[in-house]
């Protein structure tokens, strides 16, 4: 399943690192966040609960990036 | 410019003007450590809060953390050394000007190129007891009817059930000239109403709409990524730690190397101010930044000129395109059979072209319709009688009590009438009246009028081989392929056979010169997706070929394949000029910085200089009207 997030964040680097820990996320099957349209798609493994692993997403973003959000 | 980038803009100012009037200001020892910290702190606050929350997420690599490093380290040789504090703030100032601009200038190309692909409709008419309401076109359900004024944009694809108009689709194609529209017609959404009031019969829904599928393509374009953007992030990952490493052994190991073996004095203050200034440069943003912007402003640029590129990848690979394969029907021709040669014996030329129109008037094949558009009158059905239609051979039919006979050599031999063959290229129709051979059509497709410009346009911009595949006869390929000097055809193939025609093509040449194939998008999407590139023309409302191609030309000019290619050329050059040089200046930047001739001031111009211009650069790539 693939579902598609709005985002804020600042730089593009740090929009780089917030895909990496997307895609580290335990559930995620791969993550792509596109800085210029501030937009994360992300596809999650075969019977993840998307909610809860994007509330796990969220947090490892907030870990390398403490200046992001992700509008669940 | 948003709330966040005006507080920033503030405490910019503030920070900048205290910075001044310090120096002015003659005081020494601690109070004046103590002044000094207030514009940094002012400046840098969030820095170093966003510095220390990284160290305790273990994710020491961060540019804040660096420019904290800096700068804290030069306040400690501030203190050590001759009590000057300006060099910190002025690095954290400039740092975080440059952070602003960048923001601001995102934020600028971001809203300027979603200009170009806005073409969303904000509201439907519909019209409720004499009045018109707008509503939001999303809860419009087909079948409805819609109501568009003039200068209005039609929201949702239908077909017109009263008016006419003329309909401005350069929002959708880059095409300025402008199309009618009258009763009956099917109109697609995201067109501009320019004269009359039309009333649409919606016959999707607003998310199935042209105009939807367009903007979710290109909205999501530039998430499918380039190779240069890959390369970019895997740099990125290696390049901030390498640097940072390097700015420690560069404050470690060169004082140790002085003290204990030439025996000199170690001189750490400077050797830690080389270091410092190494981690200035080391923030890799403006690399970063500066190739997703180019692609997202090709990209961009490219839908207003009516090229629809789904992903900053086909971008890429379009731009290293060198073989071009064209499917010639709808392609390179305009697809649509016409009467290119009238070749009769006694009978004159309009007798003969009204005979055989009135003959076929009442089939429905595509050559009985070119036969009609030839005569270029209704045929009166009325004096057509006893039509036999013979499959595979043609129609014999009685008009005005003459027998007449229309279609291939078969039936001239089935009637007995003495044909002569012709030597043009198409679809010969012969004619007989009551069994006398009177002369023959010939109906062929005609090719587009800038198919051959566009084939000397693309060899002249660098295209190796151009191969044209066709399901149509070896001779009329010939003839095309010649017309057009055309490298390489192959005639007489299945659609599957075009497939396997294309995966040979790709097995021959060199892996570096990628493969486009352009067709019309009716029934080749096995080969758009197999080639390196799929790029579907005249797609205007076809949901298959916008699914099935990488590129999208909104009509179907074989000169926007041309564009399209210098599109993405010019987008891949900026790209590459911002890779060499920002890349480029970092590592003369830290060369200098290593060696003591950069100070902290070059090293920032470094960081922020070279994202400002290659930001500038990218925004380049938006303008393509002119190539």
């Amino acid at each position: 399943m693939k579902k598609t997030y709005k985002i804020d964040v600042d730089c593009a680097n740090c929009a780089n690192k917030m895909e990496q820990a997307a895609k580290d996320t335990k559930g995620v099957k791969d993550a792509v966040v596109n800085f210029m349209t501030l937009k994360m798609n992300v596809e999650f493994e075969e019977g993840e609960d998307p909610k809860a692993v994007m509330a796990e997403v969220l947090k490892n973003c907030k870990r390398v990036e403490s200046d992001c959000e992700i509008f669940l | 410019m948003n709330k966040k980038q005006k507080k920033m803009l503030i405490r910019i100012i503030i920070s900048a003007l205290l910075m001044v009037l310090l120096s002015f200001v003659p005081i020494e020892g601690v109070p004046r450590f103590f002044l000094y910290m207030i514009p940094y702190l002012i400046i840098g606050y969030d820095i170093l809060i966003k510095a220390a929350k990284g160290i305790m997420n273990r994710q020491v690599f961060d540019e804040c953390f660096l420019m904290a490093v800096a700068t804290v380290g030069a306040i400690v040789l501030g203190i050590i050394e001759d009590g000057d504090y300006t060099e910190a703030i002025a690095v954290m100032l400039f740092y975080q000007i440059g952070e602003w601009f960048q923001s601001y200038a995102v934020g600028r190309s971001r809203r300027n190129i979603s200009e170009l692909m806005d073409i969303r409709p904000d509201y439907a008419n519909i019209e409720r007891d004499g009045h018109l309401e707008k509503v939001d076109p999303d809860e419009v359900e087909t079948g409805s009817i819609i109501v568009v004024q003039p200068g209005e944009k039609v929201p949702i694809d239908g077909v017109v059930i009263s008016g006419s108009s003329t309909l401005d689709t350069a929002a959708l194609t880059g095409e300025s000239v402008p199309r009618t529209i009258s009763e009956g017609e099917e109109v697609i959404s995201g067109c501009i109403n320019m004269s009359g009031l039309i009333k649409i019969r919606t016959t999707k829904e607003f998310g199935e709409s042209t105009v939807s599928k367009i903007l979710d393509l290109v909205e999501n374009a530039s998430s499918r990524k380039s190779r240069s953007e890959a390369f970019i992030s895997r740099f990125a990952r290696v390049y901030t730690p390498a640097v940072c490493y390097s700015a420690l052994a560069l404050a470690l190991i060169p004082p140790i190397f002085r003290m204990a073996i030439m025996g000199v004095s170690p001189m750490w203050g400077d050797w830690l101010y080389r270091a410092l200034t190494f981690l200035v440069i080391s923030c890799p943003c403006a690399l970063v930044i500066s190739i997703p912007l180019s692609f997202f402003a090709g990209i961009g640029g490219a839908s207003k000129e009516g090229v629809l590129v789904k992903g900053s990848n086909f971008l890429e690979t379009l731009a290293d395109t060198r073989y071009i394969v064209f499917d010639k029907t709808g392609t390179l021709t305009k697809g649509v059979f016409e009467v290119t040669g009238i070749h009769h014996a006694d009978l004159p030329e309009a007798e003969l072209i009204e005979l055989a129109a009135l003959a076929e008037s009442s089939s429905s094949h595509p050559i009985s319709k070119s036969l009609i558009a030839a005569y270029g009158k209704e045929p009166d059905r009325s004096r057509v009688s006893d039509v036999k239609e013979l499959s595979g051979k043609g129609v014999i039919a009685t008009v005005d009590g003459r027998s007449v006979a229309c279609g291939n050599d078969r039936l001239m031999e089935l009637v007995g009438a003495e044909y002569s063959e012709c030597h043009d290229t198409g679809t010969i129709i012969h004619i007989a009246v009551d069994g006398r051979y009177e002369g023959h059509v010939v109906i062929s497709d005609v090719l587009k009028e800038d198919s051959a410009e566009a084939i000397r346009k693309l060899k002249a911009s660098g295209i190796q081989r151009t191969i044209m595949l066709t399901g149509d006869s070896e001779k009329v390929a010939a003839s095309v392929a010649a017309q057009l000097s055309i490298d390489e055809y192959h005639s007489e193939l299945l659609p599957a056979d075009k497939v396997e025609k294309v995966e040979e093509i790709i097995a021959k040449k060199p892996a570096k010169a990628k493969l486009a194939f352009v067709g019309d998008g009716i029934n080749d999407a096995p080969v758009l997706s197999r080639a390196d590139v799929g790029i579907a023309m005249g797609a205007m409302g076809s949901d298959a070929a916008i699914e099935a191609a990488d590129v999208v030309l909104m009509d179907d000019d074989p000169m926007k394949i041309v564009k399209a290619i210098r599109i993405s050329r010019k987008c891949l050059t900026i790209v590459r000029e911002n890779i060499v040089f920002a890349i480029g200046i970092k590592l003369i930047c830290l060369l200098l910085g290593a060696l003591g001739l950069a100070n902290m001031w070059l090293a920032i111009f470094a960081d922020v200089g070279v994202m400002v211009l290659a930001v500038l650069n990218a925004i380049r790539a938006m303008f393509v009207k002119k190539l």
